[in-house]
């Protein structure tokens, strides 16, 4: 195999992942606190639409993804607050989230099907770019990537070397006896759901204007919940939402060489293998019921309500 | 200062009043949507909820999209009842569609009285073996309807691409991406002239009846709610989960699959790379509004269906995209959640001490 064939799929296997990886985080570190939030792909849309017109008009995408983070957020505040407030369900509520951020999206997204938009340049990494061999196959992604990274490493800091950390854990495991220590049950739950809408926020402005340097309706095309499958495929484990993510962006990028090996498949049923991946991977997951009974936070997707 | 209190019993005003407060809010919103998009409220108030009803054949396109909406909710209803989460209708609905037109394309071109009965026989079936993999997988597995009925949505679609853009494709179509036409004798009979409405909506209402027959009057339909309503106690008096499971998976894809072969045999007429603008998916918030009662789901999927007209008349006079329409159904499902909740609380207002 040739080095370029090689640095080019392992770029588009990170491009893939990417978003997934960003999507998961967020959400693994919601469902640690014990809220299952179905709406990731709604947020991840209105993240991607946000992102777009803000990186557009404004000609910064970091702009962009700030309001990509803020639009995810404020989407996710929308579910804290009848959640966490309301004790609404939040299979449902989350449902809900979704179909309003697929509405919402195609909406506002109206005005900018088709239009052009600068894809997130890689960086320049002096010297290790330069590098032989080593510098196109690693040095030459664009930021988010290598954020990607960066996340994972403090998703985990955080969740397993901090206070607040456990405390977050301890929550998802037994609201009732954290709030009964005296620990801010709500404070910690509404802000793991906000962090967890602003990583899909992020994720979906990855999409648009990096993945597909553009806006079409859907375009998430259901990754949200294929983040949502990695978090129990990972039972709830950071490093293998982070392995994972990779895997299936490996799954992508398979339906792209396949054609190019001259594998005369109709191109369909090589774009249903992301779906079908996932599938089989919560199958192999779920078959041995005691890793996901032992990992899954125990008081996940159930309300709690301090009564005062 | 306001509180929130938890009732001493349920209310039984609100979870009547929940829907129609929900409703009541989302016309509320949609006048402050059309005031900010710079179009005179009431006039697009009326352009989007009244005028698509003030013409026979706009009552007729309200019972054309009501009958699919009507159909995919019946069935999700069921199973949302016993906390069986089947959100990819979607899915079993192009399934339904696909399996339905196939036993017509296979047909041929001689006209029998006996292809349009096989087509939706084969709908339902098609529909009921899309939703019987995540029951599969679920009864043994444990894995999540949830996420594989929506994957196979996805994978339904694709399909449906391919079948469009290879091996059906009309070989006289002019290479569009669409099966051939189905002749008089495929498709569901009008139900008058001057409107596109078809049988597929006296189904619907048909199933309506069933749906609440099977709930409120059959040991199984008992069965089913007492499993979503207390788990434990389903547990103990030794109802199946894995048979509740199949059943409202089944159910649940039959009924898709029948509002997918309505599709193509009914407004369509042959297959296409889309043939429902995501019925599959509005139809969960139908069957929320409707509070998961046959009755209740009528309506919603009434009002739902007038969103979806009001969306495409709104495109024509007032040049707003029709994705508004998607726009206001998620509002409705928040509204009804953010409405539901004070069926067990209320507010109350506490002095600050």
């Amino acid at each position: 195999m040739s080095i370029e064939l090689l640095t080019a799929m392992l770029a588009s296997t990170a491009a893939a992942a990417t978003p997934l990886v960003y999507a998961a985080l967020g959400e693994l570190v919601t469902e640690r606190a014990g809220v299952l939030n179905l709406g990731v792909e709604g947020m991840m849309l209105v993240g991607a639409i946000a992102g777009f017109a803000v990186g557009l008009t404004s000609g910064s995408l970091l702009l962009g993804y700030l309001a990509a983070a803020g639009a995810g957020m404020a989407l996710a505040l929308i579910f804290a607050l009848l959640t966490l407030q309301l004790q609404t369900n939040q299979v449902a509520t989350g449902l809900a989230l979704t179909l309003f951020g697929v509405g919402l999206s195609a909406f506002i997204g109206k005005a900018y099907t088709g239009q052009p938009i600068a894809a997130l340049p890689p960086l320049s990494l002096p010297l290790l770019g330069e590098l032989p061999v080593v510098g196109p196959l690693l040095f030459r992604f664009d930021a988010l990537v290598y954020g990607a990274f960066v996340l994972f490493f403090a998703v985990q800091w955080f969740l397993s070397r901090t206070r607040t950390g456990l405390l977050l854990r301890a929550v998802g495991e037994s609201p009732a006896v954290a709030h009964a220590i005296g620990h801010p049950v709500q404070r910690l739950r509404y802000a793991a759901v906000l962090f967890g809408g602003a990583c899909s926020g992020i994720a979906g402005a990855y999409l648009s204007t990096a993945l597909t340097p553009m806006w079409v309706e859907g375009l998430s095309a259901g990754r949200g919940w294929i983040a949502l499958a990695l978090v129990v495929f990972a039972t709830w484990k950071p490093l293998r939402v982070l392995a994972g993510a990779y895997l299936f962006g490996g799954v992508t990028v398979l339906q792209l060489y396949a054609q190019g090996l001259g594998l005369h498949i109709p191109s369909e049923f090589l774009s249903m293998l992301p779906y079908l991946a996932t599938i089989v991977v919560l199958v192999l997951i779920c078959r041995d019921g005691r890793s996901i009974l032992l990992n899954q936070p125990a008081w996940l997707g159930k309300s709690f309500r301090p009564e005062a | 200062m306001l509180r929130l209190e938890r009732r001493a019993q349920p209310s039984r005003a609100m979870r009547v009043l929940a829907p129609l407060i929900a409703a009541l809010l989302m016309f509320l919103t949609g006048l402050v949507i059309f005031t900010l998009l710079g179009k005179a409220p009431l006039a697009a108030f009326g352009v989007f909820f009244v005028k698509p009803l003030s013409s026979m054949y706009g009552l007729g396109e309200l019972l054309v999209k009501t009958a699919p909406l009507l159909l995919c909710a019946l069935g999700l209803a069921i199973g949302f009842r016993a906390n069986v989460w089947n959100i990819g209708a979607e899915g079993q609905l192009v399934a339904g569609a696909l399996a339905g037109s196939g036993v017509a394309l296979a047909w041929g071109q001689t006209e029998s009285a006996g292809v349009l009965p096989a087509m939706l026989l084969a709908g339902a079936l098609g529909g009921m073996a899309w939703a019987a993999v995540p029951a599969l997988l679920r009864t043994r597995f444990r894995t999540s309807e949830i996420l594989t009925s929506l994957m196979l949505v996805y994978v339904a679609q694709l399909l449906l691409s391919y079948l469009v853009h290879g091996p059906w494709r009309d070989p006289d179509g002019f290479n569009f991406p669409q099966s051939r036409m189905f002749n008089d004798w495929e498709l569901l009979p009008l139900l008058g002239e001057g409107t596109r409405a078809h049988l597929g909506a006296v189904f619907a209402l048909v199933a309506a009846l069933l749906s609440w027959f099977f709930t409120e009057k059959t040991y199984a339909g008992y069965r089913l709610q007492v499993a979503g309503l207390a788990p434990a106690a389903a547990a103990y008096a030794g109802f199946g989960e894995q048979r509740n499971v199949w059943l409202a998976l089944l159910i649940g894809g039959a009924c898709a699959g029948l509002a997918g072969i309505g599709e193509v045999a009914g407004p369509i007429g042959q297959l296409q790379p889309s043939v429902s603008p995501g019925y599959g998916f509005a139809a969960i918030i139908v069957a929320f509004v409707g509070r998961l009662h046959a009755a209740g789901i009528v309506l919603a999927s009434l009002l739902m269906s007038l969103l979806y007209l009001g969306g495409e008349q709104a495109q024509i006079d007032l040049a707003l995209p029709a994705a508004i329409t998607g726009l206001f159904q998620g509002l409705l499902l928040f509204y009804l959640l953010a409405a539901d909740a004070f069926v067990t609380w209320r507010i109350r207002r506490v002095r600050r001490a």
